[in-house]
């Protein structure tokens, strides 16, 4: 009787715990407090080689900042393929890093879910005001019009990146400044095994950064002055076109590209298999991958005609990484301290050195480092013919409509399908269709 | 059990006789009868369990359903009882199979359907063919079993992502063995993207899948009584003919229960067409739960995932329910 009343009592506490403890560990939801004045958690974005490398350049970075605030930071580099949504579901619970790094282009998508601290005049003035960093950084930061989500932590443009020793073989004397003339040039390497072009054919949003910029030359933008989508423009239509027709019509992409998404396009680069790829600050991932600096060469990305600029001149989006502070931290005043560190003139300079990137702070391109040939393009590229991609709160969504089915029509292309006008059109139609009302 | 019954009855309705009569003694106060106790008991023991169920399972499911009532997107995630009430908006969506995303569904729907009934049928043919081989007694046996079952014990992450390597299309091991070594193709061939993705995802999932069925089956076998064999063979039966007479009657009850599982697992696996894929799945291998999956993070609205969720639920409960009424009316005259 005893074991059966011990029994009943052991089962009842069990369950009574059990309850309890699922039932614990949310936290009231709101905004920012300063209850734990001593640690941060940061989420970092992957912007070397490896999750790794990140780690061992970030962590004697945070040390430094632990000994000057006494403030320890638990770092974790969140690979790209899960940041989005760990992020959305920090955003979902209320539990989340202190300080995170987002794609510059997600910035209203996140901006719309509140989940993010504005960045008023009196939160910039604690990390020494707006006007030091770049404008068209701070452009991509959120919607026009509100008060940012996020601040400028590193700039990225696109570039020509050419492999000198298959220009050469091909007898081609300069990188190509047109797109015609990238045809032609394809042409004379797309031989033999070697390839002139690489592409992440199935990798969504990379194949968004490359038609972002082909529509724009074509005079098209993916959304209107009211937000809308408008992917089936005819500029739109045929800049993912002339896109996807470097495989299709002008095959000088190779047809394996269509299922790359995970950078093989710059391992196939490094390994001397493909001539030309069109990429965001590459020097530190040919590096990884064995490839000497002087074996490669860089050079805007090509236009239709003329030399980049503005308006339909555009050679590039303007890309990079934002600070953001969650809004639900409980370290508010740790928070801010930690981004103004982060974008200190000298930090920047050490980062930015680190991950080859631009630095979004004026006073940090002072450094020589900032004037090699790779730098120099990608900054003059940043300041002259760079545009953000569309800050629209459904930005992510047409990243992921649009460029999924680029995504098929690279597989289209790779079946041995026909790609046309119509095919494409409908292709984005049916993108556009799956949008949200706004 | 009626000797466990008859003595139930049999007991005396307060505690043992040693304690009623020292019972005099206490001071008397209602108690529940000693019958009542020992019968909560087991109810008792299994509240923990149907707590945690209730917790892990059922409230998130019933949340689901609540969400799939709801416009739940970007601007309303961070406090989710903002969102508001869009009725059946989200089902009517989901279900307008002339719109695009009703469509997609639809196709996606089908897609599964096929690869599950393929899927669920090889690794039950495989997994069958190999445990009966395995019944008999060899040199190696041991050997042979604990290779049949590796797939099974590999992590599910670590194996899909070998496979997607080994079906890279310019330097997988599928080409340079179909191509190259036994010349069956040009070796060109794309399997992650385009239609032959469904033939690699089937692929995966037999592989991933049949040694499941080959264990559950091997221990079905154990069960069947060599004697039976023994007589068949006295009897004239041929190796077939004891397959269909005993082998697969006598399995029935365990193969009634291992479709079953296979179904649902291969029917909601999310694991490896995300793997296999990420997070875009090729149309042809447009699995359901990854489809949803998209379709909630293409748009933000996870209001239209849940509907589309709840729809799958309701789908597979219906399934569930009319395969163990169809099976149950065909073993209750065998048992009796």
């Amino acid at each position: 009787m005893l074991r059966l009343r011990a029994a009943a009592v052991i089962a009842t506490v069990t369950a009574l715990s059990a309850t309890a403890t699922a039932c614990g560990g949310g936290t009231s939801s709101g905004g920012g407090s300063n209850d734990s004045p001593k640690t941060l958690t940061y989420w970092a974005s992957n912007q070397g080689p490896s999750v790794e490398a990140d780690k061992k350049i970030l962590t004697p970075e945070l040390k430094k900042f632990e000994k000057q605030t006494g403030i320890k930071v638990k770092l974790e580099v969140v690979p790209w393929s899960d940041l989005l949504n760990r992020i959305l579901a920090a955003a979902t619970s209320g539990q989340g890093p202190d300080v995170l790094n987002i794609g510059n282009t997600w910035s209203s998508s996140l901006q719309a879910t509140g989940a993010l601290l504005p960045w008023d005049a009196e939160q910039y003035g604690k990390i020494g005001g707006k006007d030091r960093f770049a404008a068209s950084a701070v452009a991509s930061t959120g919607a026009p019009g509100k008060d940012p989500a996020a601040v400028p932590l590193y700039s990225m443009g696109f570039a020509l990146y050419y492999n000198k020793q298959m220009f050469k073989d091909a007898g081609i004397s300069k990188p190509p400044a047109t797109w015609d003339e990238l045809v032609a040039d394809g042409k004379k390497i797309s031989k033999d095994g070697k390839w002139a072009l690489g592409a992440e054919g199935s990798n969504p949003v990379e194949n968004i950064h490359q038609t972002f910029v082909l529509a724009k030359q074509h005079g098209a933008d993916f959304f209107d002055a009211k937000g809308n989508p408008t992917f089936t423009s005819p500029g739109a239509v045929a800049g993912v076109k002339q896109y996807v027709d470097f495989m299709a019509k002008d095959k000088i992409i190779a047809p394996g590209n269509a299922e790359y998404s995970q950078n093989q396009s710059l391992e196939d680069f490094a390994k001397n298999k493909t001539a030309m790829v069109l990429w965001q600050n590459a020097s530190t991932t040919f590096k990884a991958h064995g490839m000497k600096d002087s074996d490669w060469g860089v050079a805007p990305v090509p236009v239709a005609s003329g030399a980049p600029g503005a308006g339909k001149q555009i050679n590039s989006m303007v890309a990079g990484i934002n600070i953001a502070v969650f809004k639900n931290t409980k370290n508010l005043n740790g928070a801010t301290d930690f981004v103004k560190f982060m974008t200190s003139t000298e930090e920047q300079k050490v980062l930015c050195k680190a991950y080859a990137n631009i630095p979004p702070v004026k006073a940090a391109l002072s450094d020589p480092f900032f004037s090699r040939p790779e730098a120099t393009v990608l900054k003059n590229t940043l300041l002259t013919s760079a545009a953000p991609l569309p800050q629209v709160p459904n930005e992510s969504q047409y990243e992921t409509s649009v460029g999924t089915a680029i995504k098929g029509l690279f597989a289209d292309v790779a079946a041995g399908r026909q790609v046309t006008t119509e095919s494409v059109k409908a292709a984005l139609t049916k993108a556009q269709q799956q949008m949200p009302k706004s | 059990m009626t000797a466990t019954t008859t003595a139930d009855r049999q007991a005396p309705p307060h505690d043992g006789g040693g304690r009623a009569d020292s019972g005099q003694a206490r001071p008397k106060r209602p108690r529940l009868p000693g019958r009542l106790r020992r019968i909560s008991l087991p109810y008792l023991l299994l509240l923990p369990a149907l707590l945690l169920e209730l917790l892990v399972h059922l409230v998130p499911m019933v949340i689901g359903i609540v969400m799939s009532f709801k416009e739940l997107t970007q601007f309303f995630i961070r406090d989710w009882g903002t969102a508001p009430w869009s009725g059946l908006d989200n089902y009517r969506v989901s279900i307008d199979f002339d719109a695009p995303i009703g469509q997609a569904l639809l196709h996606s729907f089908f897609v599964t359907c096929a690869f599950t009934v393929l899927s669920v049928g090889l690794c039950w043919l495989i997994g069958t063919v190999a445990a009966v081989y395995m019944q008999e007694n060899f040199k190696g046996r041991g050997l042979l079993r604990a290779v049949f079952l590796t797939p099974y014990a590999l992590p599910v992450y670590a194996a899909v992502i070998t496979w997607a390597f080994m079906f890279q299309r310019d330097n997988g091991l599928v080409n340079h063995v179909l191509g190259d070594q036994l010349g069956l193709t040009d070796g060109q061939t794309f399997w992650l993207i385009g239609d032959n993705s469904f033939v690699a995802l089937l692929t995966v999932s037999v592989w991933k899948g049949w040694p499941f069925a080959f264990l559950i089956i091997m221990a079905g076998l154990q069960n069947i009584p060599r004697e039976l064999y023994e007589a068949a063979a006295i009897d004239g039966a041929g190796i077939w003919q004891q397959i269909r007479r005993i082998t697969l009657p006598s399995l029935r009850p365990v193969n009634q229960v291992l479709v079953l599982v296979l179904f649902l697992w291969t029917f909601n696996d999310f694991n490896t067409p995300y793997v296999l894929f990420g997070k875009s799945a090729p149309e042809a291998a447009d699995l359901i739960s990854i489809h949803i999956y998209q379709s909630s993070f293409v748009t933000w609205n996870f209001g239209t995932g849940s509907a589309m969720s709840v729809l799958l639920l309701l789908f597979l409960l219906l399934v569930t329910a009319v395969y163990l009424v169809l099976t149950s009316r065909g073993r209750k005259p065998a048992d009796g």
